[in-house]
């Protein structure tokens, strides 16, 4: 299947929600990452889902996402390839421990589904959403950020390249423009 | 603490004796010094920093090497700022990995500020309410029974909690350059470097 096939943002052949998340755990596993940790979002449940149930990627839940950092860093120096999922106001809880991946220059991947923004309706989810990138770009993370469907499955392609061939440290935002807004 | 009678340099080098093919993470300050002084070894990754992380690092990569023992060599201060790791380590269960807390009650590094296990709060008792094998030690026969515990069996993730006297010993200082380090673990390991 090529990229822009992947990146259809059909509805699933269940139409039981969007394809991507299905599309991204394909381009995890044609990665060769066998290694997630996550606190959960709303926007990753698909996703988790797939990753959890496959008896070849183990899977950590976290109390706090600054732990995923510390377990993928650790994960690689033993030569295991780690994504991390979270939602952006975790990325705020992460900070410190980006220095971990960014002085041993240890791979990372983050994919981030993004709050705060379009359409929120909770504003104590703005200040993080607000600042999630420029944090990530402080701490020496580069950002890819997805608005469109069509985009994010090459983006989490192209990362995952960027993190575990060239040593990088690297975050997808996944906008909440493309998840569409929590519905109460 | 009345009950710390153990010097923290005799103990971890007695804890790293005739250690085999383990690997060792270190957490930032003095546990860093002290396994730098029992003998500089490919198989320790030392953190200078990531406080809260040391024992995560060995989470990851315990799972990523599940056939090697590793063993994480951190301090009060430190684990305390990755509490809720324990838990994820409880949950993870990896059969490979022993957490060692080298409990002197202070943020030695700080100027020897009471921590919270030295204002009361029993570390081990919060790994055993995670779901950890956990028992604090107060000697060396303790020391040899955490030994063992690396050596003859890997049954779970258990937590140490050594109880040593609150001082500044020496600096022993290991290399600092992270890449080094972990290019340094992943070689000996077979792993690439570049």
């Amino acid at each position: 299947m090529s990229s822009a096939e992947r990146a259809s943002g059909a509805e699933s052949a269940g139409g039981s929600g969007p394809s991507w998340p299905g599309e991204i755990y394909r381009v995890l596993k044609d990665a060769k990452v066998s290694h997630m940790s996550f606190v959960p979002d709303a926007g990753h449940t698909r996703l988790i889902e797939l990753l959890a149930a496959d008896p070849d990627v183990t899977t950590n839940v976290l109390t706090t996402e600054e732990e995923g950092i510390a377990i993928a860093a650790g994960a690689w120096l033993g030569g295991t390839r780690s994504v991390v999922l979270m939602q952006s106001s975790g990325v705020g809880n992460c900070i410190n421990m980006l220095s971990l991946p960014a002085i041993s220059r240890s791979p990372l991947l983050m994919l981030v589904t993004m709050r705060g923004e379009w359409a929120e309706f909770n504003p104590w989810q703005v200040p993080m959403g607000s600042a999630t990138e420029p944090c990530l770009n402080a701490m020496g993370i580069r950002t890819f950020r997805a608005e469109r469907i069509e985009d994010l499955v090459p983006m989490v392609g192209s990362a995952a390249r960027l993190a575990y061939e060239a040593d990088g440290q690297v975050a997808v935002l996944i906008s909440q423009r493309l998840l569409g807004a929590k519905t109460w | 603490m009345a009950d710390a009678t153990l010097d923290r340099r005799p103990a971890v080098a007695a804890l790293l004796k005739d250690r085999g093919d383990l690997l060792v993470v270190t957490g930032l300050g003095s546990p860093s010094y002290d396994v730098h002084a029992a003998g500089d070894h490919p198989g320790n990754c030392y953190l200078w920093g990531a406080m809260g992380g040391a024992a995560l690092v060995g989470l990851g990569l315990a799972q990523a090497q599940p056939s090697r023992t590793v063993l994480v060599i951190t301090g009060d201060g430190e684990q305390l700022m990755g509490i809720g790791g324990l838990a994820t380590i409880a949950i993870a269960k990896p059969k490979n990995l022993v957490l060692c807390v080298l409990d002197n009650g202070h943020f030695g590094e700080t100027g020897m500020q009471r921590s919270h296990t030295g204002l009361g709060l029993d570390l081990a008792a919060v790994g055993r309410a995670c779901g950890l094998a956990a028992e604090t030690v107060t000697d060396m026969a303790g020391i040899e029974g955490i030994r063992s515990r690396l050596h003859e069996r890997r049954d779970g993730p258990a937590l140490f909690v050594v109880r040593v006297r609150a001082e500044n010993v020496s600096r022993s200082l290991p290399a600092r350059d992270a890449v080094y380090l972990k290019n340094r673990v992943r070689g000996s390991l077979g792993l690439p470097v570049s």
